[in-house]
């Protein structure tokens, strides 16, 4: 290569190279929104994570006797500053419930499971979804019986049939794990398989588009089998919808699990999730509104944010996007 | 056009008969039984002949085609009466409800009115304010309105109606005593005082209803209109000298609207879903909150109507999109 026209060796890059998720970061990054939804939504997670931990009240503690009427229905910190008679107690920073039971430990404990069932709904709607949407455009025998299936499912009424089903297998999975752990399979598993679809067809969408490429065509040419040529080649290329449709995932799930709990088709009595306490308060929501717009805003708060991670995901992820 | 109406038409049976399949073989599951509430007296052979008149545990290669039959004819047959004063149905078995013993569809169609009258106007205000707030956004994209619009729309998809809707209860029934928090069914409107307290009453849940229904409209209105907006022949249009206004509001607004008017017609049907928890909240007693007692009551024959009927309802009005969509736009054509 001796008469080569430029020689590589002389040509200095300008600028050091970057990986490409390098580029998704500083796309990211430029996305105001995206960015406190991201900074919101890690606060809220931490919070719930360790808060219990840190903090000092036992949210399942119910007092008794004197206590408990000293205790009941404390109102929060900060109503003394416009009503100076209400009942308020420095160590109950959010009062206290009916039952003298502290709100912000039911909070922050109600949290971890609404979070909990948000993402692992999201993870088994993910899975999901990629695998049907790969098996569908990969195999073209497939993609007409998995597209159906996808209709049909999009043509369920899925609220009604997700209260029916909580109903019909509440007891029966309540027998096997237990009132919470059934609730909890029962509800991930509802959500999760009532929300797939539109991550099924955006993969097979994509993994369509992608079969067509050269590097496929070469792929084959040497002979890799169906498994490696998905696991090597389509997955990572169909990664950013995924990603994308994950984020909004949670969302739908942590909201569906609330609607749930919200009708009376959640968790069980006495086990607090967002949803539930929303749900408690409401009868007398007059005397004490701070008991539902806590929790309300909780749930709107980490939809909000997640939504905006999702929004600032789906530009950062878009090459057409990035870089303008 | 044509055939491929009568295509899709054909092709929704198979459809909703494995959808009502799956409701029918789901609500087989169920553990209640409808004569638990009969006291114990009752002798065992006098229960027995009381769960065969109700069709309970017969196989479901009876009950089934039965039920169907119920639904899709004996049911018209008393719609078609009740309207014209026939007597199509003569003394046939109709769908009855285990709760009430009379025929479901009648209690349907006392319950229809008003979730229609909420949720239909939540859904008219929701257009009407969805598609200018989308063409202006689109139109002066990142202006201050277009960053307020996304913001809005984003608290609006985010926030769950049962929290909004308990929101405005706080706010403008319990703080300020402006509207009522439930909503009065048996309230009839006879004269302007009448009227005024009908629409102080819809005000809220319209309000809740729209709010979500508004977000997700200007959203896609936005986006439509983004997409046009860079097109040729807006560039041709403003050659030529046409004026911004017709520019905008004739050319690329009709273009838009395509795919915007066929998000209206898959929305309706959801609509009826979300329309449940808006009703739990505002007592408001419509389909929804009919089928939280059905479901909590153990009506298994009121259940399984309601939920076909949102699923007939779902596969319709994706029907009707496709053939708007194919009507609306020349450029798609099918088969």
């Amino acid at each position: 290569m001796s008469d080569a026209p430029i020689s590589m060796d002389k040509v200095e890059p300008t600028a050091p190279p970057r990986s490409q998720w390098a580029d998704i970061w500083d796309q990211f990054k430029s996305h105001r929104g995206a960015m406190w939804g991201a900074g919101i939504f890690l606060f809220i997670v931490l919070m719930v994570l360790f808060g219990p931990y840190v903090y000092w009240n036992d949210p399942q503690h119910v007092p008794t006797g004197r206590d408990f009427l000293n205790l009941r229905d404390t109102r929060p910190i900060y109503t003394a500053l416009w009503d100076g008679d209400a009942k308020v107690n420095w160590l109950y920073p959010l009062g206290t419930d009916n039952l003298g039971r502290d709100i912000l430990g039911r909070l922050l404990i109600g949290g971890r499971i609404s979070l909990a069932v948000g993402m692992a709904a999201m993870v088994l709607s993910v899975v999901l979804g990629t695998l049907i949407g790969v098996l569908a455009g990969y195999f073209r025998l497939l993609d007409g019986p998995l597209m159906r299936l996808t209709d049909l499912f999009l043509a369920l009424p899925l609220l009604p049939l997700l209260l029916v089903a909580v109903l019909l297998f509440r007891d029966r999975l309540a027998n096997m794990f237990g009132p919470e752990g059934g609730t909890f399979i029962l509800i991930v598993t509802l959500v999760g398989i009532t929300s797939w679809m539109q991550t099924a067809r955006i993969v097979r969408g994509d993994v369509l588009a992608l079969k067509e490429r050269e590097f496929i065509l070469a792929a084959r040419s040497i002979g890799t089998s169906p498994t490696k040529m998905i696991l090597r080649h389509l997955l990572p290329n169909v990664m950013s919808p995924i990603m994308v449709s994950a984020t909004l995932g949670i969302a739908t799930a942590i909201i569906t699990e609330s609607a749930l709990s919200f009708l009376g088709f959640g968790f069980p009595p006495d086990f607090p999730t967002w949803g539930k306490l929303l749900f408690d308060a409401v009868d007398r929501m007059e005397l004490y509104p701070e008991r539902v717009l806590w929790p309300g805003l909780l749930i709107s708060l980490t939809v909000l944010s997640v939504n905006y991670v999702g929004d600032g995901l789906r530009d950062a992820l878009d090459p057409r996007i990035r870089g303008r | 056009m044509l055939t491929y109406t009568i295509r899709r038409l054909v092709l929704s049976v198979p459809t909703l008969l494995f959808i009502s399949f799956v409701i029918f073989m789901l609500l087989e599951l169920a553990p209640g039984d409808p004569l638990a509430g009969m006291p114990l007296t009752i002798p065992d052979e006098v229960k027995a002949k009381m769960r065969e008149a109700l069709g309970v545990g017969q196989p479901f290669y009876i009950a089934f085609p039965k039920w169907l039959y119920q639904f899709f004819v004996v049911e018209p047959l008393f719609m078609i009466d009740a309207i014209f004063g026939t007597s199509f149905g003569g003394d046939t078995q109709r769908v009855l409800s285990w709760q009430t013993r009379s025929p479901v569809m009648d209690i349907v169609f006392q319950r229809l009115p008003q979730t229609l009258w909420v949720v239909g106007t939540a859904y008219v205000v929701a257009i009407l304010i969805a598609l200018p707030i989308g063409i202006y956004s689109a139109y002066r994209q990142y202006s201050w309105f277009d960053n307020a619009g996304t913001f809005v729309t984003m608290v609006g998809f985010s926030v769950p109606p049962f929290f909004s809707g308990v929101l405005v209860i706080v706010i403008f029934s319990v703080q300020l005593g402006w509207f009522p928090s439930i909503y009065d069914t048996t309230h009839r409107v006879t004269d302007w005082a009448s009227f005024r307290v009908q629409l102080q009453q819809m005000v809220m849940p319209v309000m809740v209803l729209a709010l979500q229904i508004t977000s997700q409209l200007s959203r896609f209105m936005r986006a439509s209109m983004l997409d046009n907006l860079n097109q040729d022949y807006v560039r041709t249009a403003r050659a030529k000298g046409l004026g911004e206004k017709t520019v905008v509001l004739v050319h690329v607004l009709r273009n838009s609207l395509i795919p915007v008017v066929t998000v209206i017609a898959i929305g309706i049907p959801s609509i009826f879903g979300g329309a449940i928890i808006t009703e739990q909240v505002f007592k408001v007693n419509g389909i929804g909150q009919l089928l939280i007692t059905a479901i909590q009551a153990n009506d298994l024959p009121m259940v399984q109507t309601l939920t076909f009927i949102f699923a007939i309802l779902i596969v319709l009005f994706n029907l009707i999109a496709d053939i708007l969509y194919g009507i609306l736009d020349p450029r798609i054509r099918y088969e």
